[in-house]
């Protein structure tokens, strides 16, 4: 018996000419949670789709509990007792939970044997490990934390020992997330191996024994947790040293800037009832980022296609940037651009750029009509190209190829490429929403900067971004949103996290805990 | 006559009819929810039919029709499961393929076996499926209502038809109860899924277009030596596209399935018994009319009247494995 629960040697891995892996080498040890960061695009997925058999190695060998394994496919992973917990669910949406828990591990013909045995075990596993969950709900209809509850159950009642969590907490809320700790901290006691991939240091620090650090498809570090720390992290995940950047203002905000976002009492009411904006007032004056906070889902989705110009309002009205908009008078996105208001939106595979166009395209998005792209009904593919690649330069988005298409650049090149396009125009009003959402540390930083450029140009920005740490860095004032209204605001000076993380939950007014 | 008894003949002739759409949809059923579309429920009926027509003019066995229509329209599912689970070719293209393959072949090789411009000989005794006298209907004979409805309705078809009935408990049994039922509804919804708890995705689909082949099989059999006594060229006119939808109607569930081409093949009964009568305000409503009306309420129901018809999620995506 060995002290390693699983052990990588000499792993690699190549796509064509690309090695997403090169001679990893890894030593996980039994009984404990080891965590893997590295930026997007490191390699950490490759080197777990090799460990749960969807790829296999080009060369180098695995080793679980010291014996050497050959992992072809998932049944061999599931043999050999690794879970994983897939950053996109592995269930069937319309399954109950418990029908979802023994897909593929029945043993019987007949369902109802099956789902008998399941029960029973799912009851142990609830008490033992404290993951109690409605067995007959509908799957689909859970939230997102009680989801990843399934593939957790589901992982144990295949008797697995080794947990790999891919990217776990991006879904979930931060009380969902520390509940999902105290779990992994409770698998740990009873002797299960936890992996734990990734890019958020924060929680490597937190919950991790040891760490393993990828960049570039290399191992090039390994720690225990004890002995390092977040700075040292970032470090070695970047490659380079990274400088604690201080986003705050050199010259205090001119409080007589004029108000370029002023909105009163803005509703937005579903066919179904539901009020996603419910009596919301806020004003950014220019020169100023004012951040809104909060669970995702409150209402900051809603804000932001109201004040863009993609949905009208059912009730309230707003000035944007001189215009005033109210339901039944509402100027539509190309007018807002017009009017010198851009929005970079949350979701930038659906609403940013499209995925089937090319970079030069992409880049062009919303602007086709501008005389200088035209020319007596065609477009000028050459001005595009020009256009696309100065923006591409501007921005350090790489590769810099006008012609490759959208969706073949990572998560935080497009995310630059859509920002160059939107800030390029230099608006006076810029609607940003999670700019830094899936994109690595590099890029963060780089998206940080120019946003505070723009402030002090004197440009009114609303972010609106679900990372407190992105908020608390960049906003001059910050409203908290909840279920359509706005339950909070504080200013730079006085926002702690503990505050905010109150407010989220709209908690921070209740004097004393009510208990039900 | 009087109004029973033809309500009776109506209600007879509605099971005659349903019976080819009830096996098709349970066929459909199956490929569909393992998330391939299968619009090819008509060419596989027609290549049956023939298949069926010939062997039984040839062999002179029923049995042996019934054989031969299962293994064409299974070979045709393979080779449909081929272009699309293993290929991952498009699946309404591959289809059609089917459908335009088989609406020719069958009419060539009718015309090259048997020179009667694309029909098969004529069918007799034992070379037809008939009609089965069930027990117990001299007993009820007495009773008012049920008996008289036992002897007309129940009583008197042929095997096929009281087999398609007992596929529509088959399937719902299969479909909901097993354990293959339950890895079929997995796979239409999130195949990702399944490949991840260690299944194979392209077995579980190749073995659910392997039972449509055998059903709808049974469907085309039925057609050309059952309902009718030869193969006639064309002669499934629209019914795999019927079934189809009676299965999107059904939400992919086989009794709702099951109801919507008993439907179907009612107002299909009404039409063939209003021909040339006077209706009251109307007058003699012309047969065209009433033969639309099951493809006009097919229309009218998919454009709302049946609520949200939401469809297996994996319908129609192939799936591949490398990511």
């Amino acid at each position: 018996m060995t002290e390693y629960a699983l052990e990588l040697r000499g792993i690699t891995k190549r796509f064509g000419a690309v090695v997403a892996n090169r001679d990893i080498d890894l030593a996980v040890r039994r009984g404990c949670i080891h965590g893997i960061v590295g930026e997007n695009g490191a390699g950490k997925s490759t080197l777990m789709s090799i460990l749960y058999g969807f790829y296999q190695a080009d060369e180098g060998d695995i080793f679980i509990r010291g014996a050497p394994a050959n992992i072809h496919g998932s049944q061999d992973a599931i043999a050999a007792g690794i879970g994983m917990v897939h950053q996109h669910f592995m269930l069937v949406d319309t399954f109950s939970v418990l029908e979802n828990v023994v897909l593929g591990a029945e043993t019987r013909r007949l369902l109802e044997p099956n789902t008998r045995n399941a029960r029973a075990e799912l009851a142990r596993l609830a008490e033992e490990y404290g993951l109690a969950i409605d067995v007959d709900a509908i799957t689909g209809q859970l939230p997102v934390g009680e989801q990843q509850r399934v593939e957790i159950l589901k992982a144990l009642y295949r008797h697995a020992d080794i947990l790999i969590l891919d990217e776990p907490t991006g879904v979930l809320t931060p009380q969902e997330a520390d509940q999902l700790f105290r779990v992994l901290r409770s698998l740990k006691e009873r002797g299960v191996t936890v992996i734990l991939i990734t890019h958020k240091l924060r929680e490597i620090i937190d919950v991790t024994d040891d760490v393993s650090v990828l960049r570039l498809g290399q191992m090039v570090a390994h720690r225990h947790t004890s002995e390092t720390s977040m700075q040292e992290l970032a470090e070695l995940m970047v490659g380079r040293s990274l400088v604690e950047t201080d986003y705050s203002r050199r010259e205090a905000l001119n409080a007589d800037a004029p108000v370029a976002i002023d909105v009163h009492d803005l509703a937005l009411q579903t066919a179904s009832g539901a009020m996603r904006l419910d009596g919301v007032d806020l004003q950014v004056r220019r020169g100023e980022i004012l951040g809104v906070a909060g669970v995702a889902g409150n209402g900051q989705s809603a804000l932001l296609e109201v004040l863009s110009g993609m949905v009208a309002p059912t009730a309230g009205r707003f000035v944007i940037n001189g215009r005033e908009a109210k339901p039944d008078d509402m100027p539509d996105p190309s007018e807002m651009r017009a009017l010198r208001i851009n929005h970079v939106p949350e979701d930038r595979l659906k609403l940013g750029l499209i995925k089937a166009f090319t970079a030069a395209e992409s880049s062009l998005l919303g602007y086709q009509r501008a005389e200088k792209f035209n020319w007596r009904g065609f477009l000028r593919l050459d001005v595009i190209k020009d256009l696309c690649e100065s923006l591409m330069q501007g921005f350090d988005v790489r590769p810099v190829n006008p012609k490759l298409r959208s969706a073949s650049f990572s998560g935080g090149n497009q995310q630059k490429l859509i920002l160059a396009r939107e800030l390029d125009k230099e608006p006076d009003v810029l609607l940003v929403g999670q700019p830094t959402r899936g994109v690595d540390i590099g890029a963060i930083e780089l998206i940080h900067e120019r946003l505070v450029a723009m402030r002090d140009a004197g440009c009114a920005i609303l972010l609106v971004s679900v990372e407190l740490d992105e908020i608390m860095a960049l906003a001059d004032r910050i409203v908290v949103m909840y279920e359509g209204k706005i339950v909070g605001e504080v200013a730079k000076a006085d926002a702690d996290k503990a505050t905010l993380g109150l407010m989220m939950a709209n908690a921070h007014n209740i004097a004393q805990p009510v208990r039900s | 006559m009087d109004a029973l008894s033809s309500w009776f003949a109506i209600l007879d002739a509605t099971l005659r009819v349903s019976t080819p759409l009830i096996l098709a949809a349970m066929a459909g059923l199956f490929s569909e929810r393992s998330g391939i579309i299968d619009i090819s429920l008509e060419g596989k009926m027609l290549a049956a039919a023939f298949a069926a027509g010939a062997m039984a003019a040839v062999s002179g066995s029923a049995w042996f029709a019934l054989g031969a229509g299962i293994v064409v329209s299974v070979m045709l599912a393979l080779l449909h499961g081929f272009a699309c689970i293993t290929h991952r070719g498009n699946q309404v293209v591959s289809g059609l393929a089917i459908n335009i393959l088989a609406s020719g072949l069958t009419v060539v090789l009718g015309i090259a076996w048997f020179r009667r411009g694309g029909q098969t000989p004529t069918l007799s005794g034992d070379a037809r499926f008939r009609p089965l006298e069930l027990p117990f209907a001299d007993a009820l004979s007495g009773t008012p209502i049920v008996g008289p409805f036992y002897a007309d309705v129940v009583s008197g078809h042929n095997v096929l038809v009281y087999t398609a009935f007992a596929v529509v408990a088959l399937t719902s049994w299969i479909v909901y109860k097993t354990r293959f039922g339950l890895r079929l509804r997995a796979v239409g919804e999130n195949p990702l899924a399944v490949d991840t708890a260690g299944l194979s995705v392209s077995r579980l689909r190749y073995g659910a277009v392997a039972i449509c082949g055998v059903f709808a099989g049974i469907a085309g059999t039925y057609l050309s030596t059952a309902q009718n006594a030869s193969f006639v060229r064309e002669m499934t006119a629209g019914q795999g596209y019927i079934a189809l939808a009676a299965v999107i109607f059904g939400k992919w569930r086989p009794l709702p399935a099951m109801l919507a081409c008993l439907m179907f093949g009612f107002l299909d009964a009404v039409a063939i018994r209003l021909q040339g009568v006077e209706l009251p305000y109307i007058g003699e409503v012309p047969v065209q009319a009433i033969q639309a009306l099951p493809y006009i309420l097919t229309v009218v129901l998919l454009a709302g009247f049946i609520g949200k018809a939401i469809a297996p999620k994996a319908i129609g995506v192939p799936f591949v494995k490398e990511r």
